[in-house]
């Protein structure tokens, strides 16, 4: 008995040597071990033959040789598995230096970005967003806006008319008319769009965008004039940033400013972006004139109000270093992609 | 606006440097675009004495010994004809910078450095100069116009340098003046802030003048037109000698870029700068029928004009008439025919106050502009009119050149020239600013700037000087103090009290954010377009010229043609982009627009035009097929869980440009929303060779209701999708979708279709195609089972029998 059991395994192991595919390597092991035609489930069978007497001994030494078998295939396996992956891992060897197949990414216009990043710090701070037409009349955009006709302050503007009352609108300040005269304060909105002036050389795009802010409630004031517009330069050019207001004049704003912001490129000190006076200009702004109040419907002696406008071409230039305002226009797919992501 | 520092201490003791008073007027809201020095580009050039002067033989030169005191003695050769021993003259010493002169020894071009040189053999150590070569003129200091050496008085300290000398040392101020002070536009309104600014009392020119009791019989002033002229002053000067004005006043003009005339010229361009009041003076003896009358124009009335120019006048324009005809354009230019002579020995002088937007409107409609018109556009204070006529006699007395009568004609609508009173709540200009001024300040400033101010309590009760037409409420009273006080003093708040609200965009405004942000993760670039271009971008297009498309708005004032009309599509713009892309040799790119489209109701536009939203689509590669284009659509579409469905145009001529075989509409809920396709093969080679284009439109205005849709969560469907795969072989022409249309509406338990195979070659029939499509049916209720599906793919067959000739592979 021993013997047979003994030339089992040999059998087995000689045959295992010169295998070296796991598969082949199953197949020897359902040979021995496959319950219905194994040839060591085989001899489990034969036990039956035996005398009762014998058939526990017998048993005792199959199972020996199955336990044997069943670790020695086992064992078999993972060797010839883990060779198997060495080998396959080894045949896939890829140079990963080698090209992506990636999807593209597309970039927002850098107009687009400024106006979210603005619309996001004001809409913070309780501004919704109005939208007015292109197309104005004139009423809207200059006479409502303390700017009746002649007034010296139009020659500021070269405005393009499509007809004797329309005209393209020179500055989203149109739009505070519109939304006062149909609400209530407190009003904050804040009202992004083109604006078009017929000026066309290097520094000059007869077409450009504005962002208009505008405030109206009970006791507004220059000083929180100025601390809006901390919060929003702090926010768009760096923290250490500050704003500086000068006397200005617009129709539309009394008092008006000119807002300054410190150089975020030098820190004040004096560079070429800001021509060395520490300080770069980039927006207007002042306390609503009585005027437009009235001619909105809202009563100056309960209401005051401030407004500010920016070009948003001209903070774009400024916070991505872009050198001229045609180049938002041109649509070269080599100045879009710098403002992907 | 120029402003001579010399001419301002005139009125004004400065008492901080030019920089210091750069910035102070910064402050109070006079910006100094560039302050220069008069001869900053001059250096290193003194006075000289000439000691020895010899002939250099057969030439035009001298060899001169020249005495520059404390700089020393030097060999200068000169070639100047007025070259003598004995003359002073400004020397540049080796290393001066002078101006550069042309042969002409006039024109300027550019500066030059002085160096070493050796002429005929003879070293020369510097350089004599010329009036040009130090940067003068006749009327910025007298000898300086000669062609040749400027000489110097005989007592002129040698080895000085010659700036302070020759008024070089001057400094310019180039102030740029916001439109609500037109009482600046003038040396003593700068000065009057300058004044203000440093608390200096302000020294007011002379105006007193003696008259000698004559009168002009029979003469008389009327204004007919008194809208457009509410003050007009008229005043008779006789024994007028013709001459030239003083080498003062002479430099003072030439340094504001006016040219001297003769002194009575002179002393009206004198006033304009100095009062800001243009003035006019009339040879007396022109003017006909002894009246003076303000009117407007007869309809083509003729006048010509100093500068000799003819003008055809209508009622829009305003004129001075004397009893026949007219003898100026009002504010702009007086006529030639009574213009100031040799031999003038009556003069009647006029001063007047014009509204600035007639004569706006006229000096533009007629293209005729002068100093007196930009200053009346600006606008003129009736006071200033009066200032003015008195400055101007007082100086007619002061140079000597005429006899002040008593024939004076004022002509006014009775506007006072008193001060207004204004009386306003000191907390409720406070209130505007945020701060508290203390009242000291507040008294301090409106005493300097000249508002005899009154504080009682919570009322300041001012006196507004007449020429500020400015100021008439509490926020302008708040802008003078704070300008005056300093914006530095205003503190920061955050809406100290300002009502708290909700902010943000609205859901409209967020669904075309996500539409823009869907379009870059497609890999799109935005851009931004002109809202205007051409007829000709539309003719690109082979746009027809009935199409909807040519009904644009026009600019009355474009720049360019090329600018004119305002879009009615966003296309042309996109396929401009494409050119200036490839043309850069930028091989490809996938770009969008939102932008308007314009489109009136009628032309000429009678009430606003409608502005609808467009989108456009415009990729262009070397290699791009129209479903690349497609597959952005429908990114789109998945982005809002919409359905486009497309189709072939019904109409290809409606889409001219593009290829007739690779184009569709889109529509979505049955309305038709846009286009797609490939852009024609022809244009693509005329416009972008070797590159193949894809464009669509798609109106966001229609689009727009779909795009805010609320999101809902459907439940998961409990049975499991059954997939069976048909090919069918139909005719080349049967669409995809037209098969799917059908597929679906067969059988309602068909969840999805979807294409996965397209054949034609040559195991099928010529004119068909085999198209293999998956289907997945899903029952509601149930677990289909094979029978059922079988049953859904047997009625599918057969409902497509009965539309298309059909058959399955």
């Amino acid at each position: 008995m021993d013997e047979q059991i003994k030339a089992m395994q040999a059998e087995i192991e000689a045959a295992a040597a010169s295998i070296t595919d796991s598969k082949e390597m199953y197949l020897l092991r359902k040979q021995y071990l496959d319950n219905k035609t194994g040839k060591i489930s085989a001899l489990m069978k034969n036990m039956r033959d035996l005398p009762p007497e014998e058939r526990p001994a017998f048993g005792k030494v199959v199972n020996v040789l199955k336990d044997w078998a069943l670790n020695f295939f086992t064992e078999q396996d993972a060797r010839l598995k883990a060779a198997e992956l060495a080998q396959k891992n080894a045949a896939e060897q890829i140079d990963v230096t080698m090209p992506a197949s990636k999807h593209f990414c597309g970039a927002l216009h850098p107009q687009t970005l400024i106006a979210n990043e603005l619309i996001d710090i004001f809409a913070g701070m309780g501004f919704t967003i109005f939208e007015g037409p292109e197309i104005e009349n004139d009423y809207y955009n200059f006479t409502a806006l303390n700017t009746p006709k002649d007034h010296p302050a139009r020659d500021m503007q070269d405005t393009f008319y499509v007809s004797e009352e329309f005209l393209l609108r020179t500055q989203t300040s149109a739009g505070q008319i519109r939304v006062m005269e149909n609400a209530q304060p407190p009003i904050k909105i804040l009202s992004p769009g083109k604006v078009f002036r017929s000026d066309d050389d290097a520094t000059h795009s007869p077409m450009f965008s504005q962002m208009e802010g505008l405030v109206v409630d009970k006791g507004i004031t220059l000083c929180d004039l100025q601390g809006m517009l901390d919060v929003f330069a702090q926010n768009i050019f760096g923290e250490n940033v500050k704003t500086r207001l000068r006397p200005s004049y617009f129709p539309f704003t009394e008092p008006s400013v000119e807002v300054d912001v410190s150089c975020f490129a030098c820190g004040g000190k004096g560079c070429r972006l800001c021509k060395d006076t520490g300080w770069i200009e980039v927006l207007g702004a002042g306390m609503v004139n009585r005027h437009v109040l009235e001619n909105c419907g809202l009563d100056p002696d309960v209401y005051t109000g401030f407004a500010f406008g920016m070009g948003i071409e001209r903070i774009a230039m400024l916070k991505y270093g872009i050198p001229n305002i045609k180049m938002l226009f041109e649509s070269d797919v080599r100045v879009l992609e710098q403002f992907r992501g | 606006m120029l402003v001579p520092l010399s001419w301002l201490k005139e009125y004004v003791d400065i008492n901080v440097t030019p920089q210091e008073l750069q910035t102070k007027l910064f402050d109070c809201g006079f910006e100094v675009e560039t302050l220069t020095q008069l001869g900053g580009e001059i250096d290193g050039v003194v006075v000289g004495e000439v000691t020895k002067c010899e002939p250099i033989p057969e030439t035009h030169l001298h060899v001169c010994q020249v005495n520059c005191g404390d700089k020393g003695e030097f060999q200068i050769c000169c070639g100047a004809d007025n070259v003598r021993t004995g003359g002073r003259y400004p020397v540049a010493l080796v290393n001066a910078t002078v101006y550069a002169t042309a042969k002409d020894h006039v024109t300027i071009e550019g500066t030059m450095k002085i160096k070493k040189g050796k002429l005929k053999g003879f070293e020369s150590h510097g350089m004599l100069c010329s009036g040009t070569e130090i940067g003068l003129n006749e009327d910025l200091f007298p000898g300086a116009g000669y062609n040749g050496l400027l000489e110097l008085p005989a007592d002129t300290p040698l080895g000085a340098d010659i700036k302070p000398i020759t008024g070089l040392d001057d400094w310019m101020y180039d102030i740029s003046i916001t439109a609500n002070r037109p009482d600046c536009q003038s040396m003593l309104g700068i000065a009057r802030e300058v004044a203000a600014t440093l608390g200096q009392p302000l020294k007011m020119p002379a105006t007193d003048y003696k008259t000698d009791g004559s009168k002009l019989d029979g003469f008389t002033v009327s204004v007919e037109a008194q809208d457009l002229c509410p003050r007009y002053q008229a005043h008779y000067v006789k024994n007028i000698k013709i001459g030239e004005a003083p080498a003062w006043m002479r430099r003072r003009l030439a340094l504001v870029g006016i040219r001297s005339i003769s002194n009575i010229v002179d002393i009206t361009n004198y006033v304009l700068k100095e009062i800001g009041q243009p003035m006019h003076a009339f040879d007396l003896r022109d003017l006909e029928g002894k009246q003076i009358v303000v009117r407007r124009a007869k309809q083509d009335e003729p006048i010509v004009t100093l500068d000799e120019k003819e003008f055809k006048l209508n009622p829009a324009n305003l004129v001075i008439c004397d009893g026949k005809k007219p003898v100026a354009l009002a504010g702009i230019m007086g006529g030639l025919n009574s213009e100031i002579k040799e031999d003038t020995a009556d003069v009647l002088f006029e001063a007047a106050k014009f509204a600035r937007d007639n004569v706006r409107r006229t000096a533009r409609a007629l293209g005729q502009h002068s100093d007196s018109s930009s200053r009346f556009e600006k606008g003129v204070d009736e006071y200033a009119t009066e200032l003015g006529m008195k400055r101007a006699l007082h100086l007619i007395e002061e140079l000597g050149c005429g006899t002040v009568t008593d024939a004076a004609f004022a002509v006014t609508t009775g506007n006072s020239l008193e001060r207004r009173k204004l009386t306003v709540s000191i907390a409720k200009v406070m209130s505007l600013l945020g701060i508290e001024i203390p009242q000291a300040d507040v008294l301090r400033i409106m005493q300097n700037l000249d508002f005899n101010p009154v504080i009682d309590g919570d009322s300041l009760s001012i006196e507004i000087p007449p020429y500020r037409e400015d100021i008439e409420n509490a926020p302008d009273i708040a802008e003078e103090l704070i300008r005056m006080y300093g914006y530095d003093h205003i503190q920061p708040t955050f809406l100290a009290q300002a009502s708290v609200t909700s902010g943000g965009r609205n859901p409209q405004q967020n669904a075309l954010m996500k539409l823009k942000n869907t379009l870059c993760g497609q890999g799109l670039y935005e851009t931004v377009h002109y809202s205007f271009f051409s007829p000709k971008d539309l003719d690109m297009l082979r746009i027809a010229e009935d199409a909807k498309e040519r009904k644009a708005i026009r600019i009355l004032n474009p720049i360019s043609e090329d600018l004119s009309i305002m879009r009615t599509m966003l296309a042309p713009s996109m396929v401009n982009a494409m050119i200036r892309n490839v043309r850069r040799g930028n091989d490809a790119g996938r770009l969008f627009e939102v932008a308007k489209l314009f489109l009136p109701e009628e032309l000429p536009l009678t009430k606003e035009p409608e502005e609808r939203e467009s989108l456009c689509i415009g990729l262009f590669d070397s290699k791009l097929s129209f479903f690349d284009g497609k597959a952005v659509l429908e990114a789109v579409a998945d982005a809002f869980r919409l359905e486009f469905t497309y189709k072939k145009p019904e109409d290809a001529a409606k889409y001219p440009f593009l290829h007739p075989g690779m184009s569709a509409v889109v529509s979505l809920d049955g309305k038709e929303i846009g286009w797609l396709g490939m852009l024609a093969h022809d244009l693509t080679d005329s416009l972008i060779p070797e590159h193949a284009a894809f464009l669509a439109e798609l109106d966001l205005t229609a689009l727009r209701p779909y795009l805010t849709k609320e999101l809902r969560f459907a439940a998961l469907p409990k049975f499991p999708v059954v997939q069976r795969d048909i090919a069918l072989l139909v005719n080349t022409d049967v669409t995809c979708g037209e098969l799917e249309a059908v597929m679906k509406s067969a059988c309602k338990s068909l969840d999805r279709v979807q294409l996965f195979d397209v054949y034609r070659g040559e195991q099928i029939a010529a004119g068909k195609q085999s198209l293999a499509f998956s289907l997945f049916f899903r029952g509601d209720d149930h677990a289909f089972t094979d029978e059922e599906v079988d049953q859904f793919v047997a009625k599918i067959l057969k409902n497509l029998g009965k539309q298309f000739e059909i058959a399955q592979r």
